[in-house]
């Protein structure tokens, strides 16, 4: 049975487990419907053409876990940011963990998306908020969407800030059969609140897992939402990101993504600017080699007069490792006063690596400023040459130049701690011990 | 200490040096002049083992080592300095940071321990002290949004900083301002010693009023047409290159 058919059928033994008089499970059956008709994409959609899930869908993936498996946290310490105080929000295999979490209602709520769709006391904020920005027609989020249980669910009130950040973290440990996860998360900040969220996912199996993780994040007037995806798995783990951003008037949303390892990644980022004064903020860093693939789809859709969006990307692929950046802004004819900024810069490192990078721009305005620009080049030589004349040797040398162009993206990441986590990444990815936190 | 015989070097297919011999002992301060596009810089990357040039014949010898196989890293660890005409900028990356990223690479290739950090903020405090630094400077990204003329002291800070046998200062005072100049020169100075050796390329005589050459040689279309002491230097900036290139046509 191909992984469709595994997933159509298997709706019927999920439904058992959940409540099917909840108003919320005629969203999942609609959207179940949708995914059978559509399936999986296929490279003849625009959106598809450089990103194939042909070959994961011939692995046999278990919809379910086939038991439950526990971790101790002296074991998987390593993937927090351990120097900090967080709130933790940990799924093993796509259940709950409560002995690695640390959730909390005091005054907020950070807490499981499990207790937000059953519970009666959040009924009225689901009602307003699940399924609300998140796509009905694309085929992997409706398949999400579909098999919406559990995941990370984070309200937080009007004029509140959490006393910490938020790490999300879903481990997988395989149990012995490829595995697919399908987490659901919704974050709420209301109006004038400030969240600062840490997304990981991290297989600890060499069996294979497909991650479908939706994310919808509203974000009222004048809040602050600061994300974090933080992508470094192992090889034989997958994930396809779905994020729907909603703003408000005088809402900053900032994403950042942090690609540095995975079978193949693909992030699908969607931000829909509905209100004045909004800024949205895209940044990424992509450092992947071997066979590794990441393909970045972003969209903005500017709706609302005197707005702002960011985006800057910088991707460095070596061996035969491949990128995509698509980057989609829509600015309506309403959307007077929009700026909207786009760069995409990448360095190949390798002959054999490959980037497809393509600006689309659908502009309906006519007093906007839209700037887009993507480059695509190698290490400059007499860069090269300077930082060797020094006495740096050429791979210590070739790691500082790289770190060099990626930088400026690190420069907005508002959390000291996740910032040196992140060079300690990107200098262990690149190879070097520099002898100093980059 | 540094011995070039009949050296020959192609960019790209076209050949730029067309036999240089020049012989630079400890303790002395050569100066080479020449007219734009003569192959200064050039001899300058060659020296410094710049890949992206061919040296199709002749040898450098360093200490008495041939060094053509030696990568421009091995160079600088044997004491090979090249002070840029046009310095790189490495965002992110502190002066400081990048000062310690390379001494230590240099004491590595030795079988040196790193330089305890106590040592490296003395180093680094009186070597930016000869060069009027200000230590705020020296937290700032290499090279990034430097004026010309901090570029400049910054690449002669560095020379303090990695204490080379042979320094080799291409186009050094190009972008400087006289106060400039005068601190990059007294550093300079500072340095010399008659244990190394101050290669010094210009185009004009100014810098040398600061850093006095013992020999001054001038090359012309990658040949080395005519050498003498300072006063050949005075000499050229009196009457420009014209006689030369006359004199090198006949």
């Amino acid at each position: 049975m191909d992984l469709k058919d595994k997933l159509v059928s298997s709706f019927l033994a999920f439904e058992n487990n959940v409540d099917v008089h909840n108003p919320v499970h005629d969203v999942r059956t609609e959207a179940i419907k949708n995914f059978e008709t559509k399936g999986f994409p296929s490279r003849k959609e625009e959106a598809w053409k450089y990103t194939s899930l042909n070959s994961l869908q011939k692995i046999d993936f278990s919809i379910f876990p086939k038991k439950e498996s526990s971790l101790e946290y002296k074991d998987v310490k390593k993937y927090f940011i351990h120097q900090i105080d967080t709130y933790k929000i940990v799924f093993i295999d796509g259940v709950f963990s409560s002995n690695l979490s640390e959730t909390t209602h005091d005054g907020v709520d950070i807490c499981l998306m499990s207790s937000a769709l059953t519970k009666p006391m959040y009924k009225a904020v689901i009602d307003v908020y699940f399924n609300k920005v998140a796509s009905k027609d694309e085929s992997l989020t409706t398949l999400n969407t579909a098999f919406s249980r559990e995941g990370a669910y984070i309200y937080i009130p009007k004029n509140k800030v959490p006393k910490k950040p938020i790490e999300i973290i879903h481990f997988s440990t395989g149990n012995d059969v490829a595995l697919m996860l399908q987490p659901r998360n919704l974050i709420i900040a209301e109006e004038n609140s400030e969240m600062q969220i840490i997304e990981r996912h991290q297989s600890l199996t060499s069996n294979a897992v497909l991650t479908n993780c939706v994310t919808e994040i509203f974000a009222a007037k004048n809040a602050i939402v600061d994300y974090y995806k933080v992508q470094n798995d192992v090889d034989s783990a997958s994930l396809v990101d779905n994020t729907y951003v909603d703003q408000k008037d005088g809402s900053h949303v900032k994403v950042h993504t942090f690609s540095f390892g995975g079978k193949l990644l693909r992030n699908n980022l969607n931000f829909y600017q509905n209100g004045e004064r909004i800024d949205s903020t895209m940044k990424g860093i992509t450092i992947i080699g071997d066979k590794q693939h990441v393909d970045h789809h972003t969209l903005v859709h500017h709706i609302e007069p005197n707005c702002e969006s960011h985006q800057d990307y910088k991707g460095i692929y070596a061996d035969s490792s491949t990128g995509v950046f698509n980057g989609k802004i829509i600015v309506d004819k309403i959307a007077q006063k929009t700026n909207a900024f786009q760069k995409n810069n990448n360095i190949l490192i390798s002959d054999k690596a490959t980037i497809n990078t393509k600006p689309q721009l659908e502009i309906f305005a006519d007093d906007v400023k839209c700037s887009h620009g993507c480059t695509i080049g190698q290490l400059d030589e007499e860069a090269l040459f300077y930082l060797q004349s020094r006495g740096i040797p050429k791979k210590e040398a070739r790691a500082l130049l790289m770190y060099a162009f990626a930088n400026n993206v690190l420069e907005s990441v508002s959390i000291p701690e996740l910032k040196v986590r992140i060079n300690k990444l990107i200098a262990n990815k690149l190879g070097v011990n520099l002898g100093f936190d980059l | 200490m540094l011995k070039i015989k009949d050296l020959h070097a192609n960019v790209e297919g076209k050949e730029i040096l067309r036999g240089i011999n020049l012989e630079v002992n400890a303790g002395e301060v050569h100066a080479i002049m020449g007219p734009n596009g003569s192959g200064k810089s050039t001899l300058a990357s060659v020296i410094a083992g710049n890949e992206t040039y061919e040296v199709t014949a002749g040898d450098i010898f360093l200490n008495g080592e041939n060094i053509e196989d030696l990568s421009p890293e091995e160079r600088a660890h044997n004491g090979v300095f090249l002070s840029f005409q046009y310095p790189v900028e490495i965002p992110g990356v502190s002066v400081t940071n990048f000062m310690k990223t390379a001494i230590n690479e240099s004491r590595k290739a030795k079988g040196l321990e790193d330089m305890p950090a106590k040592d490296m903020l003395k180093l680094i405090r009186d070597k930016s002290e000869l060069l009027e630094i200000d230590r705020k400077f020296l937290s700032r990204s290499l090279n990034e949004g430097f004026s010309g003329g901090e570029k400049k002291r910054n690449e002669i800070f560095q020379m303090a900083m990695l204490e080379p046998k042979l320094a080799i200062l291409d186009e050094t005072d190009s972008g400087l301002d006289i106060d400039a100049l005068r601190i990059v020169a007294n550093g300079v100075n500072k340095l010399k010693s008659k244990d190394n050796a101050v290669v010094v390329i210009t185009h004009y005589q100014r810098l040398l009023e600061y850093i006095v050459p013992d020999f001054v040689h001038v090359l012309y279309n990658g040949k080395i047409v005519k050498s003498g002491t300072k006063e050949l230097a005075m000499e050229l900036e009196e009457k420009g290159y014209d006689w030369i290139k006359q004199e090198a046509a006949v």
